[in-house]
């Protein structure tokens, strides 16, 4: 795939071409004030086709921040996943070794929370929050609410191994050379 | 109907009062919901953001351990997990091929026949039915119901009440006797996943929820999703300082609501393991 509207068109199984820029992705986004490139401009600069523009797109800060509300697919008139096309420029940019500086917690987090899964099956609340801090270097964040959540018996001091965690390791496979 | 019960791995740890009281209120009701054997994480916003085969993978094996069990459907109580399900449903049933490479990667006789329901449907259809018969504590409250983004979007896929302005829990918690208001945030986003990793944007998004409930005069939030109840109770304080005022609204799982008007003790609903405290008065009369 020659251009990042190519990927985006077939994840999201709609044209990008489709996009009329009437901007009701952006209004509806709750993180758009908080993005570097709105929704809508992520939008026009896939239509470019150029890969300058695909480029400033994967490495921006608005694939990272992109919750997944889905609020934009809902209210766009011509039913662009665009959700859908922001976990295909976030596969890509960690491909292409693109990653926005600041999206690095965000990032940490989720490779975190996956490693929790991996040996035992089940999110691991203490050991994703450890592996967490490790990665991104915020060792003290939290440190007030780790004894409150503690005495209200919110966190569990054990993780819980399912029976079938071979299997589950078995699906991790592809992530080994990580 | 054989009901399946996926709680996820929220509701074992940092939201178990959500399942405490989900069960609390089957068993007080006499309703069986068997959890899927041997059940793994779904994978979450993680899987999806960052690894799309697990995504697919870990939400399928979950499915095929309730279908070889014989359950018909499988209730989901976290939002997330439910949207990650039924995601994964959608793909596999409009897709032989890809389901017939998922079951092989399983190893798993898998037809991905199963259904996947979510909280409030199954509180509608199983339990609602049920308290005619019973006598309820007149709750009276003002409720501001919050659904969040992943019960209702995207609608292609979950095919369920309105995108927009849902009414599913509203009806629910006017049959349990709370007051549901109007107001504008019911589907905002409360920053979801981001609660650990920019609890800044959390608090942003999450205060305004908060405040415009409150400028509604609603007593309080009704919730259906580990991370919406995690966002605006746990994380009450990030809020209050970002927006440099006091919120006093409690914030209630769904089956901690219908738990309080069939007379179930505040304790075994898990009231007590909340950060905001949650102190209503006596119902009209019972003093």
């Amino acid at each position: 795939m020659k251009f990042l509207s190519d990927l985006a068109s077939l994840q999201a199984q709609v044209d990008c071409r489709r996009c009329y820029q009437c901007g009701k992705c952006s209004a509806g986004c709750p993180l758009a004030v908080d993005m570097d490139l709105t929704p809508s401009l992520v939008m026009r600069l896939l239509q470019r086709r150029e890969a300058g523009l695909d480029l400033k797109i994967l490495r921006s800060q608005t694939i990272w921040l992109c919750l997944n509300c889905e609020t934009c697919l809902v209210r766009c008139p011509m039913e662009i996943d665009i959700p859908v096309m922001m976990d295909a420029f976030r596969q890509e940019s960690l491909r292409r070794r693109t990653v926005h500086p600041r999206a690095k917690k965000i990032l940490a987090f989720h490779r975190a929370f996956l490693d929790s899964i991996r040996y035992t099956g089940r999110l691991y609340e203490i050991g994703m929050i450890a592996d967490y801090k490790l990665r991104s270097g915020s060792l003290m964040q939290d440190l007030v609410l780790a004894p409150l959540m503690f005495i209200r018996g919110k966190l569990r001091l054990f993780p819980e191994r399912i029976r079938g965690r071979s299997t589950v390791r078995r699906l991790f496979k592809h992530r080994e050379d990580e | 109907m054989s009901t399946g019960f996926y709680p996820g791995c929220s509701l074992t740890g940092s939201s178990r009062e959500y399942s405490e009281s989900l069960l609390a209120v089957a068993r007080e009701l006499g309703l069986a919901i068997p959890e899927v054997p041997d059940w793994n994480c779904c994978g979450a916003t993680a899987a999806h953001n960052i690894d799309p085969e697990l995504a697919l993978t870990l939400p399928a094996r979950i499915l095929a351990h309730a279908e070889q069990a014989g359950m018909k459907e499988v209730l989901v109580p976290c939002a997330a997990c439910y949207s990650r399900l039924q995601t994964t449903r959608h793909h596999l049933r409009a897709d032989p091929d890809l389901l017939a490479r998922i079951s092989g990667r399983l190893q798993m006789e898998f037809h991905c026949e199963i259904d996947v329901i979510n909280i409030l449907q199954w509180l509608e259809r199983e339990v609602i039915p049920l308290l005619a018969a019973k006598k309820l504590s007149s709750l009276g409250y003002q409720a501001a119901c919050y659904y969040g983004c992943l019960l209702v979007r995207p609608p292609r896929i979950l095919g369920f009440d309105r995108p927009e302005d849902p009414r599913i829990m509203d009806r629910i918690v006017a049959a349990i006797g709370l007051r549901p208001i109007e107001w504008a945030f019911k589907t905002e986003c409360c920053g979801a996943g981001f609660s650990i990793s920019r609890t800044d944007i959390v608090a942003r998004l999450s205060g305004k929820i908060l405040e415009d409930a409150q400028s509604r005069g609603a007593e309080l939030v009704v919730v259906a999703c580990p991370m919406c109840h995690t966002n605006l109770d746990m994380r009450r304080g990030a809020i209050e300082r970002q927006a440099g005022k006091k919120y006093r609204l409690p914030v209630l799982y769904i089956t901690q609501a219908v738990g309080l008007a069939l007379g179930i003790s505040p304790r075994k609903l898990g009231l007590n393991r909340h950060f905001v405290p949650v102190s209503l008065r006596a119902p009209a009369g019972e003093n």
